[in-house]
């Protein structure tokens, strides 16, 4: 990156330590600190929609329905994350291009498994062969953020399941009185008032989301932990211009900082949404807000 | 060999009784099903370990968060904050890192580096901080009125401790506790998969679930083995703590019994 | 008719497949030298990216590295995630059931035996190896107490804090580990050697892609630019062909 860093050698620590910091190894790192940012980003909401959808499937007056939420919550709860991750996105992925083979070639007519091997047509290939690097990254990434919402969504179906029956039984008599279906009751009264009932076990939810995220690399994303010990192991002159013995140690204390940080910040932005939420509710938390205020 | 001679040999060989060579060739459904089960041994025993252990400290770390004096507050909410804040994998990492060391200067104590006394240390703190903070929230929603209610029966100290805000505690923390007992089960997995060696090949239940992924090729036999394992498991744990939770909530009229079973409070 | 003409198109396409699939992607692992890592540019290298890059120029191929964690790196293969393996990958039968290779593109490696000291009696005692290799369960079959680590660094750190008396694997991942050492770590015994030469995986169905590359590894024989490879990765005393 700088000039300097062509010979490595020749360096004072201080020198050395800034070239090897900025090697395009260490810009890695620096890049899956965004990647697991953004999968944080975008497997919250999505698993809050799976859950959402759980929740109200096994809410539903239609039986098979409401097995159909009830198993998914129960099932992909009773399972290690580690355990489903190691042979879920292969079959999320096969069972993607199976259903595009169908769609795509209707004529083909070799098997789709030959022995072990699983092949479609060229055509079905998510992504297809010919598409750049970036596209088959961009799917494995969105694989993955598939993959963490549904062993997510899960959990927070279990948690907004309870949330809806946690609303006051009052409320929803009062919505009655007034008229509404139970569609109506459902939307204009128990949806706006479960998220006080929700948020700390969502919360929770998003610290556990936060700290499973070393298990990427069972979902073929390069994520923080497999960089740090990528870069931490020893490091032998032969194939590297800065040779070091073990340092992982170092490197995973860069990223126990990094998760206490982010939790840290996690609490406190939690902490105000909670104080948001409870105004105005009959809780004892927004009685007493109310008090305070008066 | 017939399956009955598969689970003859194999069905401790977690705990290294039994054939010590495992199958290598013509795997069959049988061995697979022996084996994880014969590892999920070690996931019992870690989780139910720690679990009990952790018990204990838990209800010490929750007392000394909701302590008024500063040199009991600070070091739990510290112990709970580091444990809770930080991925299982790095804290065995770090663990097991410090055991070596310590084995290093004093031979004797050796045996921390084996998975069984190491990692159920780790679990134990790792369970312990996260038991901590739900015992925590559960200590800070007790009614006003039942203690109270112990002051005008003339309860202080210890036996107001003992005989009203301890079970109170508990009773309201219990479906929080059920869950984070789930979740250490599943934690119990990561022993193996990276933090601590595997002796003579007796693993874990996913220990040998990756032996027969690895070997014949295709997950999609044995890590469903596991996950249905692990799905029993659940449902075991759920009954157990059932059962205490039908006792701790006994003296309730039905129908807040029923209200209670929400406390979306803490899970991780 | 129409039915059999769209058949017969689509006969022809696959005919035609190997010529017209222009990008080839190759999975590796990314974290065995010499055979395959990552450079501190953040690049995949080594001996099988060199031969790899060869072997596709040669067949008029595009190729595109994968990085794979081992443990899946047959399961996304046959699940058509990529198209290769060439990962330092010793021909087995058990491997050869599930998936096919190409010829040998490097004669049978030896692994070997490191510790402390020069002492045959430590091979005897615990010896660390990575899961999930075939030194595993070479050291599994053998005598000695088996302790399982899950990567090779872990191996190597447990004979350095004595958790191990010695550790079993690829003698060409030991080598520079060793000369690193400054003689704290030494090689014990002689060198065995296990599996069949390494060869690069496709799948069994993909034999248009096998009869391409064995077309290209054999025209490297025959011109010895794989030799002049292997020297230059391996060293003046690794077997050639």
């Amino acid at each position: 990156m700088f000039a300097m860093c062509t010979d490595p050698d020749s360096l004072t620590q201080l020198d050395w330590m800034l070239c090897y910091l900025t090697t395009g190894k260490h810009m890695g790192l620096y890049y899956a600190f965004g990647t697991v940012l953004l999968l944080l980003a975008l497997t919250a909401p999505a698993a809050l929609l799976l859950g959402f959808g759980g929740a109200m499937a096994a809410r539903s007056h239609f039986p098979p329905l409401s097995w159909l939420g009830k198993a998914y919550m129960a099932v992909v709860r009773g399972v290690p994350d580690i355990a489903f991750f190691l042979f879920f996105v292969i079959a999320l992925d096969q069972l993607f291009e199976l259903v595009r083979h169908k769609v795509k070639c209707p004529d083909w007519d070799t098997e789709i498994w030959q022995g072990s091997d699983f092949v479609v047509c060229p055509a079905a290939k998510l992504p297809l062969a010919t598409s750049p690097q970036w596209v088959h990254d961009t799917y494995s990434f969105l694989i993955a953020v598939l993959t963490f919402a549904i062993v997510f969504g899960a959990f927070a179906g279990n948690v907004l399941y309870g949330a809806m029956r946690a609303v006051p039984r009052g409320q929803v008599e009062t919505a009655e009185a007034y008229g509404m279906t139970r569609g109506q009751a459902f939307r204009r009264v128990i949806v706006p008032q479960m998220w006080v009932y929700a948020l700390p076990g969502l919360s929770n939810l998003w610290m556990v989301l936060i700290k499973s995220t070393p298990l990427l690399f069972l979902l073929g994303l390069q994520d923080i932990v497999y960089w740090a010990r990528e870069l931490g192991s020893t490091q032998t002159p032969r194939f590297t211009a800065y040779p070091h013995g073990d340092w992982r140690m170092w490197y995973f204390l860069f990223l126990l900082v990094f998760y206490l940080a982010f939790t840290k910040l996690s609490e406190v932005v939690l902490g105000r949404l909670m104080l948001r939420l409870t105004r105005g509710q009959a809780t004892l938390g927004g009685e007493t807000q109310r008090k305070a205020a008066a | 060999m017939t399956c009955g001679e598969v689970i003859a040999n194999y069905w401790l060989r977690a705990l290294g009784h039994g054939l010590r060579a495992l199958p290598t060739s013509d795997f069959t459904l049988c061995q697979q099903f022996t084996l994880i089960a014969s590892g999920l041994v070690w996931n019992i025993y870690f989780g139910a370990i720690a679990l009990l252990a952790g018990f204990f400290l838990a209800s010490a770390l929750a007392l000394g968060k909701a302590s008024p004096r500063l040199w009991l507050r600070k070091p739990s909410e510290w112990f709970i904050f580091v444990f809770r804040g930080s991925p299982l994998f790095i804290q065995f990492f770090f663990a097991y890192f410090l055991f070596l060391n310590i084995k290093g200067s004093y031979p004797e104590m050796g045996v921390l580096t084996s998975a069984g006394v190491g990692a159920a240390i780790v679990l134990f703190l790792n369970t312990a901080a996260y038991t901590g903070e739900i015992f925590y929230g559960a200590l800070q929603s007790i009614p006003r009125g039942d203690i109270e209610a112990a002051d005008a029966y003339g309860l202080s100290g210890w036996a107001r401790f003992r005989r009203v805000i301890w079970p109170t505690m508990l009773r309201l923390a219990w479906p929080a506790y059920t869950n984070e007992a789930i979740f250490l089960f599943h934690a119990t997995t990561l022993v193996f998969f990276s933090g601590f060696p595997v002796v003579q090949q007796s693993g874990d239940a996913l220990y040998y679930a990756r032996y027969f992924a690895d070997k014949t090729f295709n997950p999609f036999i044995p890590y469903p083995i596991l996950a249905l394992y692990f799905i029993l498991l659940t449902l075991g744990i759920i009954g157990l703590f059932g059962l205490v939770n039908r006792r701790l909530n006994r003296h309730l009229p039905q129908d807040r019994r029923a209200r209670l079973r929400f406390r979306p409070q803490v899970i991780r | 008719m129409k039915k059999l003409i769209l058949t017969t198109a689509a006969l022809a396409l696959m005919g035609t497949f190997a010529a017209a699939q222009d990008v080839v992607r190759m999975g590796t692992e990314g974290a065995y030298p010499p055979y395959n890592f990552i450079n501190d540019a953040g690049a995949v290298d080594g001996f099988e990216i060199e031969l790899g890059n060869e072997l596709c120029a040669r067949a008029g191929l595009t190729c595109e590295w994968v990085v794979n964690d081992w443990d899946s790196i047959i399961p996304n293969l046959v699940s058509g995630n990529y198209d290769t393996i060439i990962a330092g990958m010793s021909i087995t039968d058990e491997r050869d059931e599930v998936i096919d290779f190409t010829q040998n593109y490097l004669q049978p490696q030896p692994s070997a035996y490191v510790g402390l000291t020069d002492d045959a009696a430590l091979i005897e005692g615990t010896v660390a190896a990575q899961v999930s290799t075939i030194h595993a369960g070479a050291v599994a079959a053998s005598g000695a107490t088996l302790l399982e680590f899950s990567t090779p660094d872990e191996t190597i750190a447990a004979v350095r804090g004595g958790e191990a008396d010695a550790v079993f694997a690829d003698k060409d991942y030991l080598v520079p580990l060793v000369e690193a050492s400054g003689g704290e770590l030494t090689f014990i015994g002689e060198d065995v050697m296990l599996g069949g030469g390494v060869g690069m995986g496709v799948r069994e169905s993909d034999t248009a892609l096998k009869d391409t590359m064995n077309a290209a590894i054999t025209s490297m024989k025959e011109d010895g630019s794989l030799n002049a490879l292997i020297v230059k990765w391996f060293g003046e005393e690794a077997p050639l062909f």
